[in-house]
Formats: structure tokens, sequence, C-alpha cells
């Protein structure tokens, strides 16, 4: 749908809402109003007498409106962000944290202005840059990182890459220490997943492909966690898949460090078995793991040491994955599917919905230090409204992303997003 | 030979992409029909009108003479009209993938595809995007179902059964599609199937698969009736999966010594082409006694024809529906 930036926003009254805030622990009916681009009133008795005249009314027909879902690892591709976009609008994010592995990479202060330039274009879903931790991101000098938060970095990650050489983590570590910022980390030791097409095991010696190991993340987890340990770093797993990787984690947290990992729902969601005869959507990185290790996500997201679930939106072209198994491009678009699949653990009965939800918008935002996940008067209107209980079918082909690689297609999912509103504009209405 | 009662109903299927998946009854038929075809090719008179009017396409994506050449005969034997294609490496890298191959042969109009192609699943991914019918020869390490189907042709013949007998696999299994085909065949039909190989050729979970997993050639040859020695896919390694191949024949090349532990009359199989004093003795494999080596060669031919002459019969049924 079209924007239009110029037209008065005015007051806008949401009315009859099941509001869920899991920053407060809000969860009640009510309603919200917002003025112009902001927030300006929001809770269980709003409205009960009387809606102000001049504002407009949008009936949420008692569906849950929440804060906008903070997306903290998203690939955008190229320097359009329009496609990408209407993936995130239409799945409720509404902020989008993306990986440095733009073109160009984001290892200089110049691109993270104009990667936010490009998002502001686009006009949909607000995007903040993660920066390069090393330049190029290639694992080998640390990036300007100081300048680079400075301009606009919410964290730092070399995008798909793992920092390879210990010392060049300690440093990167220790120095970032110095500002404070956080280093997100893709665990996976190259030398070990070298080759690989998918996770090492029956299934893979079966299909005949090469295997990565589970140890190849279960190395860096713990390498990385005693170089945390040494240099007091802020230090952040993203995607983690094993039981061996969360066991590691979680101990560490009990031991008081400043740790915090992510995952994405493929990984509580589907096994390797997924790959089945040679699926090349199910090709993702890391790759899809054991149902004993799909079974430890779920308990790690359940017990809080997994702090966020992020989609790990990874856009390919057909061409890259119409190829034998072991020559196709990995990674899964994620964006449009990451509110019905994190809500599948509410269905099973692993998570309340205000649990739920707060893994995809308070957490990741507090994180990240985002001035986003939650309702806050005064504060930015972003909003979704959605129907946690609708269900409806995944379909590649009618995802509103150009790319249409999901490891989901076909899935009957429960929870759909029927509007999603940026600064107070609605950028996605389900019914248009 | 073909009287024209073929009855190809216990083969459902289009393709022959694997061995995993086919039922004994499949398994047996081709074998059947491929027995037949034996006595016939020794003589001179040895040409079939079966499947005159249909054309065979070669696709190898991957160099091979010997599978090729194997492939064309049986082909020609049957009087199916045979084109070659060896895909040069180059076009693939100019660009155009596997898919595009694919459609453009498709355009021709072939009734049957043979690929080889060195990565795991390709032939598949080409299976879908076809009309014809596919024969899987060779993919990367997962399948090879013809050469499964030619050694147990050979051990039917030399052992009159499959059935209960005890067959040791030897070498890289890690990197061989030979290997995979054999242990889903050789379970199906009912033998007892060991690996001996250093762990580093043992993929991970292969036990799953319903094998007993050895290291050590004597213990692993035990009363054996069978022993498979498979070809070190030097190409195919990357990295260090043994220190050099004298130390590697030192322990798992077959000699007469390790023999000396298998029974007395076991048959000494290898798909070739082999690596003389790497994974087996000169003197092992030209034992005319011991070696079926040199028969596995000619039952190729036989199993070929077979798995060409039922996939034609089951283009028949479907253009008869």
């Amino acid at each position: 749908m079209n924007v239009k930036l110029d037209q008065p926003l005015g007051r806008v009254a949401y009315i009859n809402a099941h509001l869920i805030d899991p920053a407060s622990g809000l969860d009640a009916e009510g309603g919200l109003l917002t003025d112009g681009e902001v927030i300006a009133d929001f809770g269980p008795g709003l409205f009960a007498d009387s809606v102000p005249e001049d504002a407009k009314v949008i009936d949420c027909h008692g569906h849950v409106l929440a804060p906008g879902l903070v997306d903290m690892r998203v690939q955008l591709s190229g320097s359009d962000f329009t496609s990408s976009g209407r993936a995130a609008v239409a799945g409720g994010v509404t902020s989008a944290v993306c990986l440095p592995g733009t073109d160009p990479v984001i290892d200089d202060s110049s691109v993270v202005e104009f990667i936010a330039r490009a998002a502001r274009k686009a006009g949909l879903v607000k995007v903040y840059p993660y920066g390069a931790i090393t330049k190029g991101m290639a694992g080998l000098e640390i990036s300007e990182m100081g300048l680079l938060a400075e301009a606009g970095a919410v964290a730092f990650a070399d995008g798909i890459a793992t920092v390879r050489d210990a010392q060049t983590l300690r440093q990167v570590l220790s120095y970032a220490a110095t500002f404070g910022l956080m280093v997100v980390e893709h665990a996976e030791d190259p030398s070990l997943a070298e080759g690989g097409a998918m996770n090492e095991g029956e299934t893979a010696t079966r299909l005949g492909l090469p295997g990565i190991p589970k140890l190849a993340e279960v190395l860096i987890v713990e390498r990385d966690l005693k170089i945390a340990e040494l240099t007091g770093g802020r230090l952040h797993f993203a995607h983690v898949s094993t039981a061996e990787s969360v066991a590691a984690i979680r101990q560490a947290k009990e031991h008081g460090m400043s740790v915090t990992c992510d995952t994405a729902p493929p990984y509580f969601s589907l096994n390797e078995a997924a790959v089945g005869d040679y699926r090349t959507f199910a090709k993702l990185s890391p790759p899809l793991r054991s149902e004993a290790d799909r079974g430890a996500i779920i308990a790690a997201i359940k017990d809080g040491t997994i702090d966020v679930i992020a989609s790990d939106h990874c856009p390919q072209h057909e061409d890259a994955k119409r190829q034998p198994f072991a020559q196709a491009a990995t990674g899964g678009v994620g964006m449009e599917t990451l509110l019905a699949i994190t809500l599948e653990l509410v269905h099973n009965g692993h998570l309340s919905l205000i649990e739920a939800l707060g893994l995809i918008t308070a957490h990741p935002a507090e994180l990240l230090g985002l001035e986003a996940g939650r309702f806050k008067k005064g504060a930015a209107a972003d909003l979704v409204l959605l129907n946690p209980d609708q269900g409806w079918k995944v379909d590649a082909d009618q995802l509103n992303s150009k790319a249409k690689n999901t490891p989901f297609d076909e899935r009957p999912v429960q929870g759909r997003v029927l509007r999603t509103v940026i600064d107070g504009r609605t950028v996605f209405d389900l019914k248009t | 030979m073909n009287d024209g009662t073929l009855n190809v109903s216990v083969f459902p299927h289009r393709h022959l992409l694997g061995i995993e998946g086919l039922s004994p009854v499949a398994i047996s038929l081709l074998l059947e029909r491929a027995a037949s075809f034996v006595e016939l090719n020794r003589r001179h008179d040895n040409k079939l009108a079966t499947l005159a009017g249909r054309t065979v396409m070669n696709l190898f994506f991957e160099d091979s003479t010997r599978t090729r050449t194997s492939f064309e005969l049986a082909a020609k034997r049957l009087s199916a009209d045979v084109i070659n294609m060896t895909v040069s490496t180059s076009s693939i890298k100019k660009g155009e993938t596997v898919v595009d191959t694919a459609m453009t042969l498709n355009a021709m109009h072939p009734d049957v595809l043979v690929v080889r192609h060195a990565d795991a699943g390709a032939v598949q991914l080409l299976a879908e995007k076809v009309n014809c019918a596919v024969v899987n020869a060779g993919d990367g390490r997962h399948e090879h179902p013809t050469q499964a189907l030619l050694d147990a042709l050979t051990i039917q013949r030399r052992k009159g059964k499959i059935q209960g007998l005890q067959v040791a696999i030897c070498g890289d299994i890690a990197h061989s599609r030979v290997a995979r085909s054999n242990i889903h065949l050789l379970n199906a039909m009912g033998a007892r199937v060991r690996l001996i190989a250093p762990k580093t050729l043992i993929p991970a979970g292969i036990e799953r698969l319903g094998v007993e997993v050895y290291h050590e050639m004597e213990a692993g040859l035990r009363d054996c009736d069978i022993v498979m020695m498979l070809r070190l896919q030097s190409e195919r390694m990357q990295g260090n999966f043994f220190p050099s191949t004298r130390e590697y024949y030192r322990f798992f090349g077959l000699d007469y010594a390790k023999l000396a532990s298998a029974k007395p009359d076991a048959l000494i199989m290898h798909p070739g082409p082999m690596n003389r004093g790497v994974e087996i003795a000169s003197d092992v494999a030209d034992d005319i006694g011991r070696s079926a080596i040199r028969e596995q060669v000619e039952m190729g031919v036989a199993v070929r024809m077979a798995c060409l002459e039922v996939l034609c019969a089951k283009l028949d049924e479907e253009a008869g529906q």
C-alpha cells in the first residue's frame, strides 16, 4: 500500500483493544490514542466513557494491540529496502536491525548514514544498522567502532562470519568494552564447518551431504565465553542452535556474566528432517539440527537462557536456491513468519502470549537500547494489531518480499498481523 | 528374451534415482531381467529390438569412461539411439545451471536421461524438471544404484543367493556413493553388512543405516562371504583423512594376510578403477579364483539393460493409460 507521508495525521483512537505491553506487564482490555507520530495515551480505562471527537476511530474488535515487533537480525540485500520493508510490515515488524553485509559493508560511519537514508526513502520499517566488527568483515582489523556507534550503529557483528582469530576477538571485546558496545557473534568454527551443507549426522550421511558438526558452534560459544570473561566485553550470540551451546550460555549466565543470545524460528520449529529430499529452502546457517537440539532450544527459551527471537531474515534469489544442495545459498526469509512461528510456542503451551511477545518486542529493544518495543507516552507510535488465533497457511508465492525462500512453505500456522502502524501511520492493513 | 510379458507393476517408480526406497521385489525384478541378459551378451548376435525408436542420453557432468561406456553399450544392445553428452565444467562455470541444462535436453525429447553429477541430489533436482525417465549414474557421495545392482547380480551368480551372506565393505565409506547404495541394497535383500575403515572415513550416524562398524581389517573380515573394497576417492577429499597411502595400505589395504580371516571361499569385489597397492594388492585383485572384479564389469552392462528396459516399459505403461 502507498503511504502518504505528507498527510496530516491528527489523532487516532484504537478502541476495543486487548492491550499487551510486555515491558510493563500490561495485559488488559483498553484503548490507545496516538497524536501525530506519537503515543498520546493508553490504558485499560481509556475511552471507557468517550472517544475524543476529533480522533479517527479504529475499532480493534478485541484483537491484540501490542508494540511493533523489533527484529534484531535481518539481512538486507542491495540498497533498495522496499521489498524487505513490505515483508517487515506485513510481519508486524516496525524496527529491524540489519547486518552490516550490505553493499557497501557497514564498516564506515558514512555507510551508517547511507543505510538510514535508504530506509527512510523506502518509508516502511525503521532500519537500525549493526556496524562491522572488523574492516570489510574480514576478521583482521578492528573497525572504527567508536565512530560507527556515534553515527548510529546499535551493536557490532561481522554478518555471517565468525571472528576466527582468538587474539583478534580478545582485542575486539576489550576495545568494545571501552565504549560499552555489544558484540554479536555468529558462532561457527570456520574450519569445522568448511564445505559442510547440513547438520552432521544420519540424515546428512544418508543424503551423501557433507556435514557441519554441532561442535563447530559449541566450540566457538565456549571459546568466546572464556574471552568475554577475561575482557569483560559485552557478548551476544546470534541464532544459537544446539543443546550444548545453550547449556554453556546458561551456565555463564548463572555465573553472573552479562552474556545474551537469540535464536531464530527455524531452530525451535524445524529439525534437520526438513531437508528431506534436498530441499534447499531448508538450507540455513547454522544448519537445522536434530530433534533433541530443537527441544533444548525450546527449553532455553522457556527458562530465559535465550533472550530474544529474531527472524534471521535472509532473502535469496531463486537461482541461488535452485541448485544442487551443496551449491545452493544458505538462509531463509523470515520477517513475515516471525510472529506466527513464535506464537507456536504459545499454542503448544510453552509460553504465555505476553512472554512470547516480549521475546520479539521489549527484549531486543532493551538489549540494543532502542527507543522501541514498548508502549510509552510521547514515544513513537509503532504498533501491531494482531489476532493470535487466526489460522493461515504460509505460501511462498504469496509472500510480500521479492525473495520467496521460506523454510516454512505450506506450513499451517496460527497468528495473523492485521495492521501495522509506524510513527502513527498505518503502513500495513491485511484488508487492503 | 523379452516376450512382452514384462510385469513392471512391482516397480512403481518413474526414475531410478537410488536404491533407498526400492522394495526387495522391485530390486528382484531388475536382477531377474539383468540375469536374463547375461547369456545373450556373450553371443555375437546379441542385439534386441526392445528399445528401437527410444532415445537414451548419457549426460555426464563428471568424467567417467567406464560407466558411460557401459550404459552406452546397454542402450545399443537394446537398439536405442544413444547420445553422449559430457558437459564440460566450463559451460557450468559460464553460469548455466544443472536445471538449465536439463531443460535444454528435455526439449529434445529423450526417453531416458542417464546422469552423473559431482553433487549429491543433483540428479534428483534434474529429474524434477524433465518429462523423461532419469537414471542416476552417480551423484556425489549419495548413490550409484546401478553399481549396487551389478554387485548384487555378481554375488547372486557366484553365491546363488544374497540372503544371509556376511558382507564387508572396506575403505573410503565417507566419500563413497557405491557404499551407500550397496548398504541399502544388501540390507533390503537380507544380507548382513559390516563396514571397515579408519574412523576418519566413517561418516557420522552410518550405523543407523543398519551396519556394524569395524576399524580393524582382521576382525571386520572374520568369516565374511564377500569382501567389497572401495576406491580411495582422493579427488573428493579435503583435509587429512589418513597420513599416507603407504600407511593406509599397511592397515587397510587388502592382501592375502588380511584376507585369511575371511571365509576360504570369500569373494573379492571392487567397483573400479583400482588403486593397486593402495586399497588392494595386485595379486589379490588378479586372483581369478577369488576376485570377481572383471565379472562385475560384465554384469554392469546386463544390469543397465535391465534398468533401461524397465524404465521404458514404465513409459509405455504411462502412455497406454
